[in-house]
């Protein structure tokens, strides 16, 4: 790796370059790291739900996060931008940070940490308005635009880089909920881009498409990710191992095995994985 | 040949349960119709009896809207107006009008000279023709002196017989118009000198002991002034008061503790909160009495639960995803509430608000314990004048026993039932207009 792959300014285009040269294992490893998680402890009232989970997220990278249902992805995931804040019973212990800061500080601002870490969601939930609207809020509510050109060029850039301009640019003041679900899974994808964040979650963002919709969903993650660093929590292994460089495999709240996606798939060590991978449970 | 008889053992049973089984079909089909029918009686009984209601209500209310006028010639007798011949405005607003009436009242009906006899014709017309014949001469001095012929208010009882409610073949002692006054009046009638038109009355003037000269309008302002102060105080406490619950408390024994007193708030008979009104609001902190901003605060205190538990409703029916959506977008909790989850709600808030409002118009009990029972001739004007409201007007009328009043009773609930049918019909329009936008 060069010093200039390393260093924070680097544009994706010399990542590329840099990561096509060195092996994939190499590259998950020497990538900068984006989110880093130490300790991480996860409490519902009295229910353990996440142990000691320990993991590092590389940057410009799509890390999924496997495992069967209830094994805590969604709550791992949920920490990332502290969604988890807004359930009373839920209690987070260890440390989480992001750019080397730790996010549960008491210095660090919650709305502004949902900004630079954007949620995707299991089922697309996109606001009951007219799609230009949809993409417009979040810029408007963090004063990211002023004026109405300014307004209408970030729609115009979101909807394009979500692949979704040519489908609805003749139709922007339509409700977002008219769009068909994998267009309105798109439009919730490019209403997160509009804030221009860093990481973007998803939690099983293609659970509720049909397999077509979920392709187009599958190559505008791989597109974004030269852009945002992507954890995609999915249920589908086939998933994981198209989409994503690094993946992490839990198992009833623990941690159980995480690597470069290749090695989890074809030489998995520890033996749950390889039940899991190999269908046994879940 | 052995298995023969085996076959048919087995066609046998199979037969046998196939009778069953379209027995207990024919069955099923007979309790489904029998349970349709059930509920068709049920809906056609409780029509008919809303029916009958609503027949009975308009029948004995209809007449009220009419009222019946007497071509009478006036006699603007100079003498009695004006003695001076000043014309000045401010002695003709006291001249003695009765007297210049009861001139003219001799000349008209024959027979009236005697006490007994003026009393009669004083009673053909409603008490307030002194005070027409005033108006009359204040807009035009030069009319004394004149006779004129003018279409004035029929008594109550000449009223009642003009709309044949009053039987003339009854003897006279059982009639509330004696034969002298049924003679005139059958004259009058031969030289069409009785007209009946539409009881504008009704709807511009407040409560009257002359029933022709009663009307609504005092009760329906009464009403208006005190629907805003409800609504004024209710509608955002009890938003507010929903949204704190519903998206800002911890849900912990305390909140707990205050939705089940909200609930049982809801079913406290309404008489409590007036006594309530009375106690606090009169005696203790001196609010003028009878006045629709104190029954504005009773009536608000008891639609509060309505309108609380209606918008917790409306908040809780808008899909989490929403919020998550607005929050994982880094907007604040009070952003993700006013900018998506409030405006969505909203249908149901104004539903719920609505309905409580329709609750508050039709309300009688708090209202009495405040003194809004009060006998009041003039039109409240502001919100601490003395009011009465549509209910309590009714339950007054309908002690009075005057037939005539008996008709306005029910005029005036067809009144409060059209407010309140609006106000039910636009709720359900707002729900159509904004059924479910997710
Ligand atoms: N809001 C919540 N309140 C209480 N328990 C929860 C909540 N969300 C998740 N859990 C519990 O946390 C555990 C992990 O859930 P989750 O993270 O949703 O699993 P996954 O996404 O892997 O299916 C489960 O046992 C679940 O019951
Ligand atoms: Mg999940």
């Amino acid at each position: 790796m060069t010093d200039a792959a390393m260093s924070e300014d680097n544009t994706p285009k010399e990542l590329e370059a840099a990561l096509e040269k060195a092996p994939e294992t190499e590259a998950v490893k020497a990538l900068p790291i984006k989110v880093r998680a130490t300790d991480v402890n996860v409490f519902y009232g009295d229910n353990h739900a996440l142990k000691d989970v320990t993991i590092d997220i590389p940057e410009h990278r799509v890390t999924a996060f496997i495992g069967p249902s209830g094994c805590g992805k969604s709550t791992f995931l949920r920490c990332i931008n502290r969604m988890n804040d807004t359930i009373d019973i839920c209690r987070i212990e260890g440390k989480i940070e992001i750019d080397d800061r730790d996010i549960y500080d008491r210095s660090i601002d919650v709305v502004q940490l949902r900004a630079k870490v954007g949620m995707v969601f299991q089922k697309p939930n996109p606001f009951p308005k007219s799609i230009y609207d949809n993409i417009a809020y979040g810029p408007r509510i963090h004063g990211m635009v002023a004026g109405k050109t300014d307004t209408d060029e970030m729609v115009e850039a979101s909807l394009k880089r979500a692949g979704l301009w040519a489908e609805v640019k003749d139709r922007l003041a339509q409700p977002g909920t008219s769009l068909s679900g994998g267009q309105q899974q798109r439009l919730c994808i490019a209403r997160a881009i509009a804030v221009s964040p860093q990481v973007i979650l998803m939690d099983e963002p293609c659970s509720a498409l049909d397999p077509i919709a979920t392709a187009r969903i599958e190559e505008l993650i791989d597109e974004l990710r030269r852009n945002f660093t992507i954890v995609i929590v999915t249920h589908s292994m086939q998933q994981a191992a198209r989409v994503s460089q690094k993946t992490a495999f839990f198992h009833l709240g623990v941690l159980v095995e995480q690597g470069n996606t290749e090695q989890i798939f074809t030489n998995p060590v520890d033996k749950r994985t390889q039940d899991y991978i190999t269908g046994r449970f879940g | 040949m052995t298995d023969i008889p085996a076959n048919d053992a087995t066609n046998d049973a199979e037969a046998r349960t196939r009778t069953r089984e379209a027995a207990l079909i024919r069955k099923r089909y007979r309790a489904e119709r029998r349970f349709r029918m059930y509920g068709l009686a049920a809906i056609l009984a409780a029509l008919g009896m809303l029916t009958v209601l609503l027949v009975s209500i308009v029948s004995a209310g209809l007449p009220a809207f009419t009222t019946t006028q007497i071509a009478l010639d006036l006699n603007f007798d100079a003498g009695d107006i004006d003695p001076g011949g000043s014309r000045d405005p401010a002695k003709l607003a006291s001249a003695n009008y009765r007297g210049a009436l009861l001139k003219s009242l001799r000349a008209e009906f024959p027979g009236s000279e005697t006490r007994q006899g003026r009393r009669d014709a004083l009673n053909m017309i409603s008490n307030n023709v002194p005070f027409v014949m005033r108006d009359m001469v204040l807009a035009d001095p030069f009319i004394i002196g004149t006779t004129q012929r003018v279409w004035v208010k029929s008594s109550a009882d000449i009223d009642q017989l003009a709309k044949g409610s009053i039987d003339r073949t009854l003897p006279e002692s059982d009639r509330r118009v004696d034969n002298r006054q049924l003679a005139w009046f059958e004259k009058l009638e031969r030289e069409e000198r009785i007209r009946t038109v539409f009881n504008s009355t009704f709807f511009t003037t407040a409560d009257s002991r002359e029933p022709e000269q009663a009307g609504i309008l005092g009760a329906v302002i009464g009403s208006a002034l005190t629907l805003i102060i409800t609504l004024l105080l209710s509608f955002p406490v009890g938003v507010m008061a929903a949204v704190y619950l519903e998206e800002f408390a911890p849900k912990n024994r305390w909140t707990d503790l205050i939705e089940v007193n909200i609930n049982n708030l809801a079913a406290v008979p309404s008489i409590v909160f007036g006594l309530l009104g009375l106690a606090v609001f009169l005696n203790f902190f001196g609010l003028p009495r009878s006045a629709p901003v104190v029954g504005g605060m009773v009536l608000a205190l008891m639609t509060l639960p309505t309108i609380i538990i209606a918008s917790r409703a409306a908040l809780k029916a808008v899909p989490p995803s929403i919020r998550e959506a607005a929050l994982g977008m880094g907007a604040s909790r009070l952003q993700t509430v006013t900018h998506h989850v409030l405006p969505l709600a909203m249908p149901g808030i104004l539903t719920g608000t609505i309905i409580g409002m329709a609750q508050a118009l039709g309300e009688t009990a708090p209202l009495l314990m405040i003194g809004m029972v009060a006998f009041i001739v003039d039109v409240p004007g502001g919100f601490t004048d003395p009011a009465t409201v549509l209910p309590v007007q009714i339950f007054l009328w309908a002690d009075a026993p005057e037939r005539a009043f008996v008709e306005r009773t029910s005029a005036a609930i067809m009144v409060l039932l059209t407010f309140l049918i609006m106000m039910n019909l636009f709720a359900v329009l707002l729900r159509k207009k904004f059924e479910r936008r997710w």
